[in-house]
């Protein structure tokens, strides 16, 4: 078990070194820093001095992989590559292009994507297990019929729908819940509610499938009929045989996920100004900010591989068929 | 003794049953009546898609989605059961019938202890609680003869063996202390030597309990050995029930008869006569202390810690023109040798010699492509062993296309029809898929693919298993036709000793990866020295009453 | 008129061809005709094959373009963009803006303006639009009226053209089948034919109303209104059906030989390059697709602007942008279905008639070729359709974030993204996000439908 778990902590460092060298490759070599910096300065009619400030205050005026100028290790540390990418290895983040430190920004807006998307997940899936074990246990009927029906109309609905929608409906016309914001403090609930239901309706059409199909895998199996053989009622077999067996693909789906509840949820962040790490990307892609994007992009990788890592670790846990070696 | 004049505990009256399939009925179970007296064995013998199981799953309600019980009434001591409300049912499922199905492998739920499973029933029926059930689970697994219960109550199913396994299933089946036990070929996904021990198991519980046990198989042997009654069911219909002791002395309905003349019998071991002359025969294909290792891997940098040895020093020699039978349950290696004889997998040690020429250094690419065709290969499942997407005919020049690209259009076509002749298919097969044929009819293919490039020698890995025995039967008489015509060796890999007594000149027993024991046919069977063979041997299921 | 061909219309066009041709291959393939028989049964499908067929009618018609007048080297750049075809059609609808928002069939401005009045003082009261409704002489009172008659007569005239289609369809059948028309007329009409023939020509028969209306209404009035700037919505809601379809159509030339390639070869081969080739998707997969897709539009962006000259004209930039943003999605959307033909492959490579032709001495192209690429094709086309509707949606949330297609280029994204405030005004502008909603749910919606006939019909698991 340890031994697996090393070795696969050890993969993972070849695959953060492929995210970094990936980046590193996208924004300083396809793209050089005086591109960047013209981009940023306005197009027109820059002179080569401010773009030559512009880079020196944040540090893209060095060689790219090697300094010929220095002398012994300053050779190979004085270069965009080691000042840029080997420090995220490390989550030196930096400072971003605007001279902020990307670091602290994460440290604090993690808490309110944390706070919206923790519970996004945990509702949506308990709701849609739920819808997707009462469509199973009435397959067959014009209930399953017309709950897939529904299902499908209500996935083909663009997820901007539903948040323009709900803050319509529930912010302005009922006049329920504030449209948007965020309060960190006791009332932090108020904002949260309408983000918090409009992602759980938005996720039921493509989750209450996903989870249908995963029922139905099982309840084909031969030991559901075995379950059924020993005269066990429908509900005991669709809850300690189906669901115990499904419950495998379903945590482990999830597990993998729960990393990157810290990069929170763009969309509902971006449109419920809520102060977290996905509204923060977002903001950095429109003012187009090359150094937040590239430290999420490496925070994200980061968080997906430690979410592989759990995934595999979560299998040993729920599935009594996996040794890990 | 107990007899089949006592008033009978299930009665199945009329019973029709059918599937929906794109908006139709097609007919699975057409009409069946029979009984099954309190504590008597029946038995329900038929070929595969005769329709047995699912009588058994109509009788208990228990049939897939699109299954439909279209007419008829099982009567369980005078209660009409399709009559109950499924509450009701659930009350007569697990308590009054236990039911062990075929595969132990997926019937067990793979994530509950063996203890969960049992325990479920006991606790679900009102029998048992808390630690009266723990103890009452102990015991049931002390009966099925399972080792060391104690542990098997905390293992998953995943821990247990095979043999194992369906204990534990037939565990489950006598928690509810039912008065029928219905087994649907109990021992089928098991080798021989374990067949016997849960026959055994079936027997002596059947006995101690007084329960009636109603017994589905396809295999005359098992019939022979354990049933008081017995009913041939044939497409949907019972067409004889008889007295067991009457049945196999005069079998009446013709099918039936049929069912009887094909069972395979040891004595019947093939006499030489097509051997050729005095001369003793050359040798083809020899093997001299051939492995093949599959590594184990283990720690943080993957090394090579154990090695599985699959094949463990196996020297053969197969002569010209005979049939050399591989002997040996499964998992014991025969299959990976006779893969790695193709090199389709490699081998670690030793050497092949193929007509005297050592094939096991590597040459060129295309030198080792170039040695493939006089050694090719059938497979067990017709199902699999061709590609759905491909037309009959194409199939069959494949290999005459990648081995010799000189022969044109029109003669490669020609060969194709001649092949098919020669296997017994119409030339017109060539331009049809392969899922129009049955089972038998696939490995006529099969045999016809692998003949296209003049093998020598055809490596023919459990080609019979997979078809019903009339089929059997058939392909067996067409491979010895083959070898008779055109001077074949056959490596016949096989669990079953009545299709070795059938064709093979030599046979060679495998057991662990190491060949214990080799000789002519009737030598091995009739004869054996090895304590392993004796084992095999004394597992094969005998005529009792024939 | 000189016609000119956009990067995007002339892949539209092979991706298109390439599905002919794809249509007639598998109709002479038994093992293809049986699923999609099962398909062409299923009414859900058929009626959605209806709609998508309508779709990408506009679709092709979108993709048809040229320079509207023969001048066009000499012209000052900007004054002669290429239109399409169906620009050429819709004519009108596409220069007759107003000033600023307007309801749907308004004839007056959202918003109050001073007006001159008879006497020569002003009035502060909402003005008449240039275009819509301004054929009525006293809107209060003829307005209703005027949409009802034109309605019902835009109505008729669709209903005469969907009759003479039906006829033809009629027709044909009773051919193909050699049945006197009447009896083939009667038995569509009682749904007693195997194609879902019923359900179709009602479908058909509700687009041709619809659309006759809606045609004849929109030569006098703004059906789904105008925007900010007063162009028609109804015309930039039409207009974005081709940003649709090709972001769901052309990602596939990037996807489809990436994940055939890779996913055959690391499943096939095994060893070194399966680990390679693990190891690359593993990491593509880990990068979160989002911030890949931000960041290669970023870089498209600062490309573009350092390479001004390059870019004639805006229409071509928007289209190289366009298909640059397909290029990219196909790149993040790959490693899926790789992984499914990777497993599946090593699956296939163990299965009996894979062993039998290795021993028959047959080459490693020529099994992928003849036994393992046909046995995934079914995975292959699954995995299309299921994803088509997807990157409909997707264009729309990229678009949002500003990393979706040009700002210039008309698609549903950039609608919602330039309305989805407008809801908090006072009265609330909603018609930009109703019609964007409307036919982009009416798209998905029809897709997934098809998809998920396409997969029953497929996928060996379901098929029974």
């Amino acid at each position: 078990m340890s031994a697996y778990l090393i070795r696969r902590l050890l993969y993972a460092v070849p695959l953060l070194l492929g995210v970094n060298i990936l980046t590193f490759l996208l924004f300083f070599v396809v793209n050089t820093p005086d591109d960047m910096a013209r981009m940023q300065l306005g197009q027109k009619r820059v002179g080569p001095e401010a773009i030559r400030d512009w880079k020196h205050e944040r540090g893209y005026d060095l060689p790219l992989l090697w300094n010929e100028g220095a002398e012994g290790t300053a050779q190979v540390t004085e270069t965009i590559f080691y000042q840029k990418s080997v420090g995220l290895f490390l989550f030196r983040f930096g400072r971003s292009d605007q001279g902020r430190d990307i670091g602290a920004d994460i440290r604090t807006r993690m808490w309110p994507s944390l706070a919206i998307a923790t519970p996004s997940l945990v509702l949506g899936v308990a709701v849609n297990v739920s819808l997707a074990l009462l469509v199973v246990l009435f397959r067959l009927t014009y209930l399953e019929f017309w709950g897939m029906a529904l299902c499908v109309a209500l996935m083909s609905v663009s997820s901007l729908f539903y948040i323009i929608g709900g803050q319509y409906l529930f912010g302005k016309l009922l006049q329920l819940v504030p449209i948007s914001g965020y309060d960190g403090g006791r009332d932090a609930w108020r904002f949260l509610i309408l983000p918090l239901t409009i992602s759980v309706i938005s996720g039921i059409g493509s989750g209450v499938r996903w989870y249908r199909t995963l029922f139905l895998d099982e309840v084909e199996k031969d030991y559901v009929r075995t379950a059924r053989a020993k005269g066990l009622g429908e509900l005991r077999v669709l809850f300690t045989h189906v669901l115990r067996n499904a419950l495998i693909p379903i945590l482990t789906g999830i597990v993998v996920l729960l990393p990157l509840l810290f990069t929170g949820s763009l969309l509902n962040e971006s449109f419920f100004a809520i102060p977290g790490l996905g509204s923060y990307t977002i903001d950095a892609i429109q003012q187009q900010d090359f150094a937040i994007v590239r430290s999420m992009v490496y925070l994200g990788s980061t968080l997906y591989i430690l979410g592989l890592l759990l995934t595999d670790i979560s299998y040993t846990l729920v599935d009594p068929r996996v040794r890990l070696h | 003794m107990t007899g089949a004049a006592s008033v009978p505990l299930l009665q199945v009256a009329n019973l029709r049953t059918g599937f929906l399939q794109g908006g139709e009925v097609v007919r699975a179970v057409d009409g069946v009546d029979f009984h099954v007296g309190a504590g008597e064995t029946f038995a329900l013998v038929g070929e595969s898609g005769s329709g047995k199981s699912v009588t058994a799953l109509s009788v208990l309600r228990l049939l897939p989605q699109n299954g439909r019980i279209l007419s008829g009434s099982v009567a369980l001591a005078g209660e009409d059961l399709l009559q109950l409300p499924e509450l009701m049912m659930g009350r007569v499922r697990g308590r009054r019938i236990g039911v062990i199905f075929q595969d132990p492998q997926t019937s067990l739920n793979p994530v509950l202890t063996v203890g969960t499973q049992i325990g479920e029933v006991l606790a679900w029926h009102g029998l048992r609680r808390g630690r009266a059930a723990a103890d009452r689970t102990l015991e049931l697994l002390e009966q099925v003869g399972l080792p060391e219960p104690r542990r098997a109550v905390s293992a998953y199913p995943h821990q247990l063996s095979g043999g194992m396994r369906q204990r534990v299933m037939i565990a489950i089946a006598l928690a509810g202390e039912p008065e029928l036990l219905i087994a649907d070929e109990p021992t089928t996904a098991l080798d021989v030597t374990l067949q016997a021990q849960i026959l055994a198991v079936l027997k002596t519980l059947q006995c101690d309990l007084g329960m009636a046990l109603w017994l589905i198989t396809h295999d005359l042997g098992i019939v022979a050995e354990m049933a008081d009654r017995v009913a041939v069911m044939q497409s949907g219909r019972i067409v004889e029930t008889a007295d067991c002791k009457r049945f196999f002395a005069r079998p009446e309905h013709p099918y039936s008869r049929q069912l009887l003349e094909r069972l395979p019998r040891l004595s019947a071991c093939r006499n030489h006569r097509d051997a050729g002359g005095d001369a003793p025969p050359l040798t083809l294909l020899e093997v001299r202390d051939f492995k093949v290792y599959y590594p184990v891997r283990k720690g943080v940098f993957q090394r090579v810690v154990d090695q599985v040895r699959a094949v463990d020093g196996v020297s053969l020699e197969l002569p010209r023109g005979r049939t050399l039978a591989l002997v040996g349950e499964s998992g014991c290696g025969k299959t990976t040798l006779g893969k790695a004889l193709l090199r389709l997998i490699d081998h670690n040690e030793g050497e092949l010699r193929y007509d005297g020429v050592n094939l096991s250094r590597p040459g060129s690419d295309d030198a080792q492509r170039r040695l493939r065709a006089p050694m090719q290969i059938v497979f067990q499942d017709p199902f699999s062993a061709m590609n759905p997407r491909m037309l009959v005919g194409d199939i069959i020049e494949e290999g005459l296309r990648a081995l010799r690209p000189e022969i044109g259009h029109d003669s490669r076509r020609e060969r194709v029809e001649t092949l098919l002749v020669s296997v017994g298919l119409p030339p017109d097969a060539r331009i049809r898929y392969p899922h129009e044929f049955s089972g038998g009819q696939r490995q006529r293919i099969c045999i016809a693919r692998a003949l296209a490039v003049e093998p020598r020698l055809l490596v023919c890995d459990e080609p019979t298993s997979a078809l019903d025995v009339s089929v059997q039967a058939q392909i067996l008489a067409l491979l010895v036709d083959l070898q008779r015509r055109l001077g074949l060796s056959y490596l016949f890999i096989t669990h079953d000793l009545g299709v070795v007594a059938e064709i093979a000149h030599e046979v060679a027993v495998m057991y662990q990866g190491r060949i214990v024991e080799q000789g002519p046919t009737a030598q091995v069977l009739l004869a054996p020295a090895h304590p392993y063979t004796r084992r095999l041997l004394a597992a094969v299921p005998k005529l009792r009453c024939g | 008129m000189i016609p000119t061909l956009f990067w995007t219309d002339g892949l539209f066009f092979l991706v298109l061809a390439m599905a002919g041709a794809l249509v007639l291959v598998m109709r002479r393939r038994e093992h293809f005709r049986r699923p999609w028989r099962t398909v062409s049964r299923s009414t859900p499908a058929m009626v959605s094959l209806v709609v998508i067929a309508v779709y990408l009618a506009v679709g092709i018609v979108d993709s048809v373009h040229f320079f509207p007048r023969a001048d066009a080297a000499g012209s000052a750049a900007g004054a002669n963009e290429p239109i399409s075809l169906l620009d050429h059609w819709l004519g009108g609808l596409r220069t007759r803006t107003e000033k600023t928002y307007s309801e749907p069939f308004a004839a007056y401005a959202y918003a109050k303006e001073h007006l001159p009045t008879a006497d020569g003082g002003q009035r502060w009261d909402y003005p008449r639009l240039t275009y819509g409704g301004a054929h009525l002489v006293d809107p209060e009172s003829e307005r209703v009226r005027d949409i009802a008659v034109t309605g019902v007569r835009g109505a008729g005239q669709g209903g005469l053209m969907w009759l003479i289609a039906a006829a033809g369809i009629a027709a044909l059948i009773a051919r193909s089948r050699r049945e006197p028309i009447g009896r083939v007329v009667h038995r569509v009409a009682r749904g007693q034919t195997p194609l879902p023939w019923r359900a179709m020509l009602l479908t058909l028969l509700l687009l041709c109303v619809g659309g006759g209306a809606i045609a004849e209404w929109s030569a006098h009035y703004h059906v789904f209104g105008t925007d900010k700037v007063g162009a028609d919505v109804l015309y930039q809601t039409i207009k974005s059906i081709r940003t649709g379809l090709l972001i769901g159509t052309l990602t596939t030339f990037v996807t489809l030989p990436l994940a055939l390639v890779l996913g055959l070869a690391a499943g096939y081969f095994r060893g070194w390059a399966d680990d390679l080739i693990q190891y690359l998707y593993t990491t593509l997969n880990s990068i979160p697709h989002v911030l890949l897709i931000a960041a290669a539009i970023l870089l498209t962006q600062v490309y573009m602007a350092k390479h001004e000259e390059a870019f004639a004209s805006l229409a071509l930039r928007a289209d190289l942008r366009l298909l640059f943003l397909c290029l990219i999605l196909g790149l993040t959307n790959w490693t899926g279905l790789c992984r499914l033909l990777r497993a599946e492959t090593l699956k296939l490579r163990e299965l009996e008639y894979v062993q039998a032709a290795r021993a028959l001495g047959v080459r490693d192209h020529g099994i992928l070729l003849r036994h393992i690429l046909p046995n995934v094709f079914h995975i292959v086309l699954i995995s299309v359709v299921l994803d088509f509707s997807g990157l409909v949606l997707a264009e729309a949330v990229l678009s949002y974030i500003n990393i979706g297609v040009d700002p210039t280029t008309e698609s549903w994204g950039n609608m919602i993204n330039s309305a989805r405030l407008e809801l908090a005004r006072e009265p609330p502008v909603w018609w930009s996000l109703a019609a964007a909603f409307v036919f982009m749910f009416t798209l998905v919606l029809a897709a997934n439908l098809f998809a998920d006939a396409v997969r029953d019909a497929l996928d060996p698991r379901r098929a029974e």
